[in-house]
């Protein structure tokens, strides 16, 4: 069990990186918002809600769920990442962005991980 | 290098994130593992990437290893989502809005602390 989390959360944390660069070097010169991190958080909240929904309904195992629910999903997205960032667009005067930024990825977040979990019944 | 350093730190991440949860069940209903697991990481964040920020000779994979590796696996966004809907679905309506407002606003309120930390640390010149 252990080890399924910890290999979930390995590849978890490996996308998170490599999207996040991927759009942060897309993006960040042009723009501040951390656009990489919200698309993450909001993705993986949609996914831990399918993945939940599947495992009340007994349709994945309990090692199944460990993996990409615990370890996979709880490690691509992040709430460390989110604090700092809104912190440095405080810091660099963006309080109208740091406001968004928090404002809508709460409440997508928390909207797109209810989406996960009915979209299934 | 960053890759496999990011591979690492977040199989630890995760395995803590778990840890963590397992000794801390929720309270009368309040998630109160993920709660602090995200609290305390993003005071560590704030304080890790503001400290690192200012000393030039420790090698970048660091930051990978332990700050998008390890912290970001070890705090989730995820979990947080579904379980303020669990709170809802069950009608615990004032839990659900004190979860996400303490954790928002405290978890904003530790990265800044952590990085005033940080910052503080540099001013009086101690090592940490």
């Amino acid at each position: 069990m252990i080890w399924l989390i910890g290999l979930g959360g390995s590849l978890g944390a490996a996308t998170r990186f490599l999207l996040g660069r991927f759009i942060t070097n897309k993006t960040q010169r042009v723009y501040p918002f951390p656009i990489g991190t919200w698309l993450i958080n909001c993705t993986g909240s949609f996914l831990l809600g399918v993945l939940t929904s599947l495992h009340q309904t007994y349709q994945i195992s309990d090692l199944v769920f460990a993996f990409f629910g615990v370890g996979f999903c709880g490690a691509y997205t992040t709430f460390s990442t989110f604090g700092h960032e809104t912190i440095t667009l405080i810091q660099a005067n963006h309080i109208k962005l740091a406001v968004i930024y928090v404002i809508t990825s709460v409440i997508i977040g928390t909207l797109s991980a209810w989406a996960g979990l009915v979209i299934l019944n | 290098m960053h890759l496999l350093a990011v591979l690492i730190g977040g199989f630890f991440g995760a395995v803590c994130r778990y840890g963590v949860g397992i000794g801390f069940p929720a309270q009368h209903g309040f998630p109160i593992g993920t709660f602090i697991i995200n609290l305390f990481g993003c005071l560590f964040l704030g304080w890790f990437l503001t400290f690192i920020g200012q000393k030039k000779t420790i090698r970048p994979e660091v930051t990978s290893l332990i700050g998008t590796g390890f912290t970001g696996s070890f705090t989730t966004f995820s979990t947080f989502s579904v379980e303020t809907i669990h709170l809802f679905q069950e009608g615990l309506f004032f839990l659900a809005l004190l979860y996400v407002f303490a954790s928002t606003i405290l978890g904003l309120l530790f990265a800044y602390i952590g990085r005033k930390l940080a910052l503080s640390h540099q001013q009086t010149g101690e090592l940490l």
